[in-house]
């Protein structure tokens, strides 16, 4: 038996028309952060979705936990969290009824799921407002119940769909925190995020999605090893004294025009702007900086991540 | 983090193997128990339900009933108006209960509130989640069927002790309109298609026998009536309470337990596929 806890092959997904999820392969080993990153509409949460056993897939095939979502739905959720992209809290109920209620869902017994809730909203440092109705919380707060939601029947394997977004930076400090905490625990991840930061940060191999597919595969590291130059020079000019990026491209490897500014990738950034000065060109504003997953990103789809 | 424990979702009973697989945990009583945590926060509203049956049985029983006098019982005895009318109102109340939690409340969660969403990344699959619904509709409508029947005998309205079947009744009637509730609901689309709801359930209370007898239709007419679900309610409580039973009462039984079953099948069917996409 291969150690994947997750493995998807020619894995589609397609609403109607359209195909949202066209055909890819996955493996997530037991114990690794994995990240989904890629553009709005790229298909992150559709296959999230398919990989929850809550959107049966349109083809190819798919093991969650060694089982098939399709049949064994019931059983792969008993074991997994999930941290849908919007909240789905039950605003009928109070922050403590959300955590209890919910671990009552796994069949989990009172005395269990009381003794949790007390440790995930410590957690999710909600305790003084235990008694509140969800509405009355910030959505921040919210985002932080649904996330301490997910980890009420103690999860294997547990599914993050831009945890982040909505909460401040301390909280997603925490947060990533806690979850590289999960991890050293045995705890699987799998995560979608815009964040390049939150990507270098949490994941120990990521797939960059775009349109469906699976653009390239990797760490960090390798992807950028891969795909760009160890560093970047961004130039910013007057738009009257503005060079084509033709001009620019004698002195570096590549160059990416973007709407405000140019991105030179080269080997040594210091030295390139001085070669572009030396050629006449005087730019309002320059930025030397380490290569990211956003110059992955803009390599391997020719768009910029968040826009 | 605390001792591994692992949920693990316990084989289905035979029985639910005809349905599609994943589709039920059988854990319905945990939504049961939401629901009736989330009352806890809506105490108010919970309460106000039991009035509405009460306050018709004062106005037309007592008001109106001075002027009608006494008409004849399912098995020709006169019987006091409000004795007349009380069956019927039980069992519209049952009826209009169970319609408005599965149809305005489960599409409110269903297309708004995202929380059968949530649910179903638990273990729970769609039949928990139409099961569960309709349970507490029908603990609620049992609720308050008791308490009308308590007020009925306050009032000297029970002829017989087979009254006390008339709770047990009242369950079923409020599971059949809530199976066709969901299952309606399950295909409507914004909340004007609503006004259907209205449109259907209304007349059925005005003119499904609750207020007056069969026999004041033309012939045509009432077997249109006889067609209608609330009749065959009403039919079932009026000869429970006033101890009219026999044979006879299977039928109006039969029609209500086509009714669960259909509705059940395809509200768990329609549910899975709206929320499983
Ligand atoms: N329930 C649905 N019905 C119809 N189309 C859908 C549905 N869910 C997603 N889609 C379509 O599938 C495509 C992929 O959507 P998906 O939500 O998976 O993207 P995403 O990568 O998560 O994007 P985002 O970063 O915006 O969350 C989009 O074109 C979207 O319109
Ligand atoms: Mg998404």
């Amino acid at each position: 038996m291969s150690d994947a806890l997750v493995q998807a092959r020619g894995l589609r997904k397609s609403f109607g028309e359209v195909e949202a999820v066209r055909g890819i392969d996955v493996d997530v080993a037991r114990g690794e952060v994995f990240g989904f990153l890629g553009p709005n509409g790229a298909g992150k949460s559709s296959t999230m979705r398919m990989i929850a056993c809550v959107s049966p897939r349109s083809g190819g095939t798919l093991s969650v936990l060694g089982m098939d979502p399709g049949p064994d739905g019931p059983r792969i959720r008993a074991r997994i969290g999930v941290v849908p992209q919007l909240d789905n809290l039950d605003a009928e109920l109070s922050v403590r009824e959300n955590l209890e209620i919910y671990g009552r869902y796994f069949g989990l017994p009172r005395r269990h799921v009381r003794a949790k809730a007390d440790e995930l909203l410590e957690f999710a440092r909600l305790t003084e407002r235990a008694g509140d109705r969800v509405e009355e919380l910030s959505g921040g707060m919210k985002r932080r119940l649904t996330i301490a939601r997910s980890l009420v029947n103690d999860p294997e394997l547990l599914l993050l769909d831009e945890p982040t977004t909505g909460l401040d930076p301390q909280a997603r400090h925490l947060l990533w925190d806690r979850l590289y905490r999960l991890k050293r625990e045995g705890v699987t991840q799998i995560v979608t995020t815009h964040y390049m930061d939150e990507a270098e940060q949490l994941c120990d191999r990521l797939v960059v999605m775009d349109g469906g597919v699976v653009a390239a595969e990797g760490s960090p590291a390798e992807l950028i090893g891969r795909y760009s130059t160890r560093e970047v020079l961004e130039l910013r000019f007057l738009p009257e004294r503005r060079p084509s990026a033709g001009e620019l491209g004698r002195h570096a490897d590549r160059v990416e025009e973007l709407p405000d500014r140019f991105l030179l990738y080269t080997a040594d950034g210091e030295r390139t702007l001085g070669d572009v000065a030396a050629a006449g060109f005087v730019p309002l504003s320059s930025l030397v900086r380490r290569s990211s997953l956003e110059d992955v990103f803009l390599r391997l789809t020719g768009r910029t991540l968040v826009d | 983090m605390s001792v591994p424990t692992r949920a693990v979702a316990p084989p289905a009973p035979t029985i639910w193997r005809l349905l599609p697989a994943g589709s039920y945990a059988g854990r319905a009583r945990m939504m049961m128990l939401r629901s009736l945590t989330a009352s806890r926060h809506t105490w108010l509203a919970f309460v106000s339900g039991f009035f509405e049956p009460v306050f018709y049985l004062l106005a037309m029983g007592t008001g109106l009933g001075s002027l009608v006098g006494d008409l004849p019982g399912p098995d020709g005895q006169p019987i006091s108006y409000a004795a007349f009318i009380a069956p019927g109102l039980l069992a519209a109340s049952a009826m209009n209960g169970a319609v408005f939690d599965s149809t305005y409340n489960v599409f409110f969660k269903l297309h708004y509130a995202r929380l059968y969403d949530s649910m179903l990344a638990t273990p729970l699959g769609p039949v928990d989640v139409a099961l569960g619904e309709i349970g507490w509709a029908l603990l609620r409508g049992g609720l308050y069927s008791a308490a009308f029947l308590s007020v009925m005998a306050g009032f000297g309205l029970i002829d017989s002790p087979w009254a006390l079947l008339a709770l047990p009744a009242a369950l079923v009637i409020a599971f059949a309109f809530a199976a066709i509730g969901m299952a309606a609901t399950s295909f409507m689309r914004s909340w004007q298609d609503f006004d259907l709801v209205t449109l259907a359930v209304l007349p059925m209370f005005l003119f499904a026998t609750t207020f007056y007898p069969l026999s004041v239709y033309p012939r045509w007419l009432q077997l249109v009536v006889e067609c209608l679900p609330l009749y065959h309610a009403v039919e079932l409580m009026r000869r429970l309470t006033t101890g009219a039973v026999g044979l006879g009462l299977l039928p109006h039984l039969a029609y209500f337990v086509v009714m669960i079953a259909v509705g059940v099948a395809v509200a768990a069917r329609r549910l899975g596929t709206l929320l499983l996409r």
